[in-house]
């Protein structure tokens, strides 16, 4: 009974989306306070609603109620309690439940969040994310019902995959979709001003803490997915290209360069259709990156749903959203022109070109992921893009944004001081050039120009970033809490390209076999294998071997890698041994037992790899101290209602 | 500058950017897309002799064989009807194995065998590549469902 009740919870939750939809836009329309103050007493009782579908999934799991197909398809009663619930959004059903549960929480944050926001701004915005919830409802409950019974409940049920039984995928989805929601807001933001008409300073201060928000946990869930790709997978990759990664990597680059397009029309004033648009653009690719994960059109490890019906329903949801948004835009746009210039050397250039540069790298990636898509569908063969494509066609753009950041972060806003940025800052590209030229060379013994540039692009841009910091700590200069955010996720980044460069440039990368008491010798540490035992888990069998690490004669590590093999699904899993320092990551994955008692191994050296992640966690803290700055702590202000007259 | 002067910039710069972008990918996935070809067009002899290709199938039973010791291997793809063995130096992933639908990317050798540089299987055990699953589709098999 209790799962049925999920389902009319889900359905109620539906209405009151249709209600939350509609009525605030219709109320803002009209100017009927009435109609408008409807939206935030109907997002409450939304979210209300899908939180109780959400327990009851839950409940389901952890209580093992077979009689429901996804909980049988997903989880098994030798599963870890905690695995039972990260299993709620282990597939397709219960992932979109967590993806609605994620809207209506950004909802009724904004609902809290917009109380010092004109009635009308507030009743739009809750009115639009209404109208996503409106969507992303009906595809739960026509398409991916989680709440579906089987006719005859299983004694036990198939588990959840076991790559999926780790704690990064825990935290890992959530966070993605956290960001992934969360870039609804900018975009509700965005239409609510179209459709209002009115677009200044102000709207940009609403709109860009959010929109870093969104960025921030997306960010964090990014790092995470490949963090979790480098030790679960198994073989030592931090990034493969792959559609699905693409697909959460193209939103990224979007919201990147929207918050950075949103400081211009904060600052200044400008560039407000871009602004616009890069948020209708943010959110659609988030969009649809849903449709590819969910719709199974392409090859990937992520794509564990394939059902045509589904992929209509988002192809069509995704037309409807981006068809209206952009209609809107060529209605409204032309009308928000702005009339302030300023210098070319002068920040808002640096940004602009940040903007340019980000938005060909996402469309480049954009490209190669459907590319394969559009060929077949033409009937011209079936063709993979690689990741040399890819890497190619993102670090074209992304390597001249590395050197620009350190220049424009510096420079002033309109009339730009590229003379006094030379002379204050020029002995940083001193140090940076010497540093990639001697470093590499001293401490790996080679000379790469490749790497020499990507080094100095890295280190340009630490250097830049803590330039300003290291001044403002002897008193010589002095920043706000959202320049510090700034300056560290700028440094973040630059943590984030030394740490790709040196570990692509100079990782090691060794298949061999090996037996009892041999050893490999990789980068100057000896890895000798002591033996191989058997194991178990709580739903598992392994295969354990014990290699022990040696630097000359000293011993620093003993490594334990295993290849489990999980009996409900019958499915082998390499879990890597691996010893992680700041400076490189030695890895070590079995592969087949070879026959005669020796074993076919990986064993790896990734120097600076832990940089990568590293510099992402930097970027989000970054984030999240420019969101706390000061000015935008909740104001209550009634606004001049003359500065609409103004814009126009 | 000039509001003027200033969208002139911007729209050259997105000008600039598109015709980079255009002009960048064009190249690029012209000179490395990886094709996929049929087991049926391999036997026909429908494929480029010396650039690298994706084949697939399912490992035929039985057919995988290794030197005791050593890291080199053969093993046979099938699409139930024709047949191609793949040679392969390295480590294969953890869901390799017989009737286990796969795809490998190689070169076509001059004894017949492919030569694979890299074997792919996907992590689930019901996932079965969709080249894979066409191909089957089209020499009549159809995968048995699992409810």
């Amino acid at each position: 009974m209790i799962p049925e009740l999920g389902q009319i919870a889900l359905l109620i939750a539906f209405m009151l989306a249709v209600v939350q939809g509609v009525m605030p836009l219709v109320g803002a329309h009209r100017n009927d306070s009435v109609w408008m103050q409807v939206a935030r007493p109907a997002a409450f009782a939304q979210f209300g609603f899908v939180a109780i579908a959400f327990g009851i999934l839950t409940s389901a799991f952890i209580n093992n109620d077979f009689s429901l197909q996804y909980v049988a398809s997903n989880s098994n009663t030798a599963l870890p309690l905690m695995f039972r619930v990260a299993a709620v959004w282990g597939a397709h059903e219960g992932s979109m439940l967590l993806w609605i549960l994620i809207l209506s929480t950004w909802t009724i944050a904004v609902a809290f969040g917009s109380r010092s926001l004109p009635e009308p701004v507030a009743a739009r915005v809750i009115g639009v994310l209404g109208l996503l919830s409106v969507g992303t409802l009906a595809f739960t409950l026509f398409t991916s019902n989680p709440f579906l019974r089987l006719d005859i409940a299983p004694v036990d049920g198939r588990d959840l995959n076991p790559l999926l039984q780790d704690p990064a995928l825990v935290i890992h989805p959530p966070m993605l979709y956290i960001g992934y929601v969360g870039l609804s807001v900018a975009f509700a933001f965005a239409i609510a001003a179209m459709l209002s008409g009115e677009l200044d300073r102000q709207w940009a201060r609403w709109t860009r803490p959010w929109t870093t928000a969104a960025w921030v946990f997306l960010t964090l869930g990014i790092a995470l997915g490949s963090w979790w790709a480098y030790y679960e997978l198994g073989w030592g990759g931090w990034w493969f290209w792959d559609p699905v990664e693409n697909a959460s990597f193209m939103p990224w680059l979007a919201a990147t360069a929207l918050f950075h397009s949103l400081a211009v029309t904060e600052t200044r004033g400008l560039f407000k259709s871009w602004t616009l648009l890069l948020a209708i653009m943010a959110f659609s690719l988030s969009l649809l990156g849903t449709f590819l994960v969910r719709s199974g059109v392409l090859v990937s490890v992520h794509a564990f749903a394939s059902d045509p019906a589904r992929g209509y329903f988002i192809l069509a949801f995704l037309f409807v959203v981006i068809f209206c948004a952009l209609a809107l835009y060529a209605w409204r746009a032309p009308s928000l022109d702005s009339q302030a210039g300023f210098q070319p050397t002068a920040r808002e250039t640096f940004l602009l070109l940040n903007n340019v540069l980000l938005v060909v790298a996402a469309t480049l990636i954009l490209i190669g992921t459907l590319y394969p898509l559009i060929i077949e569908h033409l009937g011209m063969g079936k063709v993979s893009v690689g990741p040399e494509v890819f890497e190619l066609v993102f670090i074209i753009p992304m390597l001249p944004l590395t050197f620009l950041i350190g220049v424009g972060m510096h420079t002033t806003w309109r009339t730009g001081n590229l003379d006094q940025v030379w002379k204050q800052y020029r002995w940083i590209g001193a140090v940076t050039l010497l540093v990639a030229i001697a470093g590499p060379w001293l401490f790996y013994g080679k000379f790469m120009p490749m790497t020499v540039i990507g080094v100095s692009a890295g280190l340009w841009v630490i250097l830049a970033s803590v330039a300003t910091p290291v001044r403002a700590a002897f008193g010589k200069a002095t920043m706000t809490r959202a320049q510090t955010g700034m300056h560290l996720a700028h440094l973040g980044v630059g943590l984030f390209t030394v740490g790709a460069v040196v570990v692509s440039s100079f990782g090691l990368e060794t298949d061999r076999a090996i037996r009892s008491g041999q050893s490999i010798t990789v980068a100057g540490y000896d890895i000798t294998m002591d033996g191989i035992e058997d194991g178990t888990g709580p739903n598992y069998v392994a295969r354990r071997g014990t290699f022990t690490v040696k630097q000359g004669e000293e011993s620093i590590s003993v490594l334990y890698p295993e290849k489990r093999n999980y009996t409900t699904q019958v499915s082998e899993m390499t879990e890597a041994g691996i010893d992680a320092t700041l400076a490189r990551d030695l890895f070590i994955a079995m592969g087949d037992d070879l026959g005669d008692g020796s074993w076919s191994v990986r064993v790896q050296y990734k120097p600076m790899i832990r940089l990568i992640w590293l510099g992402a966690l930097v970027m989000a803290f970054g984030g999240l101290l420019a969101i706390t700055d000061v000015r935008y702590r909740a104001r209550v202000r009634k606004r001049k209602p003359a500065a609409k007259a103004v814009e126009a | 500058m000039t509001p003027r002067q200033q969208r002139m910039l911007s729209v050259g710069l997105l000008l600039g950017g598109l015709a980079l972008v255009s002009a960048l990918s064009i190249g690029a996935f012209k000179e490395n897309t990886g094709f996929y070809f049929e087991l049926d067009q391999v036997a026909a002899g429908d494929t480029p002799p010396d650039r690298a290709f994706r084949v697939g199938g399912l490992v035929k039973e039985g057919s995988l064989f290794r030197e005791p010791g050593s890291l080199e291997l053969e093993f046979t793809l099938t699409d139930t009807k024709n047949e191609l063995v793949v040679a392969y130096t390295g480590v294969l992933p953890d869901l390799f194995r017989d009737g286990q639908g796969i795809i490998a990317r190689g070169q076509l050798g001059e004894d017949g065998r492919f030569v694979a540089e890299e074997v792919l299987a996907k992590h689930d055990e019901n996932y079965m590549p969709p080249e894979v699953a066409d191909s089957l589709e089209r020499q009549g098999y159809k995968p048995a469902e699992e409810g």
